[in-house]
């Protein structure tokens, strides 16, 4: 019977975009050879740290939902330790609550992400610069 | 000079009518704390980043133990600080 566990990890700001996504991807690969599930992900982006870690004091947040047996959480975590680009990690067994809110909090995103993009549609004479981004 | 004193707590004292605090999980049926909400979670520590007691939140016991997870996690993450000064006011 597979868990659902939530993983949140912190790598360090100077990494660039690419760096970082292929870490990402490293992660994400660990998982699935492993016949994790991964249910959703999501890139926070460079976010500033409330404290300082490892002297660092931004770094991009990164999160992996997924479906897995308990055994591959030591795996990942192992991997995690190994990495010096991961400077934070923190995961978490999931319950019915928090895998329900996690699918709300996931529809909230939706909604917001297709408003924001909805916006930029309205008024596109003034935020000319705005679709290209989104799109 | 005792008797002065004791009369002065015998006499009603002016005292506002306590409003009655109740928890906010339960009457707003909130099953689940979010430690990626930092936002959110703020309305349960201090300046200081302390978690505040639940005779101050009115919260019950069941949350306060979410609540006091759910800030530690966000500590762990650096969502929220360990220590600080004017947490509110940033």
């Amino acid at each position: 019977m597979a868990n659902h566990y939530e993983t949140v990890f912190i790598m360090t700001p100077v990494l660039s975009d690419e760096q970082m996504k292929e870490t990402v991807q490293k992660f994400e690969k660990i998982l699935t050879d492993q016949g994790a599930e991964i249910v959703h992900q999501e890139n926070w982006g460079l976010r500033k740290l409330e404290y300082p870690i490892q002297k660092k004091s931004s770094g991009f947040y990164h999160l992996f939902e997924f479906k897995a047996d308990g055994n591959v959480v030591g795996e990942l975590e192992l991997q995690f330790r190994r990495d010096e680009r991961i400077i934070r990690f923190l995961t978490v067994t999931m319950d019915k609550y928090a895998i329900a809110f996690a699918e709300k909090r996931r529809n909230n995103r939706k909604e917001k992400a297709a408003q924001a993009e909805q916006q930029p549609v309205a008024e596109e004479v003034v935020n000319e610069e705005s679709n290209p981004v989104e799109a | 000079m005792a008797q002065q004193n004791d009369i002065k707590y015998i006499a009603p004292v002016a005292v506002d009518i306590k409003k009655k605090k109740y928890c906010r999980f339960k009457k707003s049926g909130i099953k689940y704390i979010d430690y990626k909400d930092a936002e959110f979670l703020k309305k349960f520590v201090n300046e200081q980043g302390k978690i505040l007691p639940r005779r101050l939140t009115g919260t019950s016991l069941k949350y306060q133990k979410k609540v006091a997870q759910a800030v530690k996690r966000a500590r762990h993450l650096a969502l929220l600080p360990f220590v600080t000064d004017n947490l509110k006011s940033n």
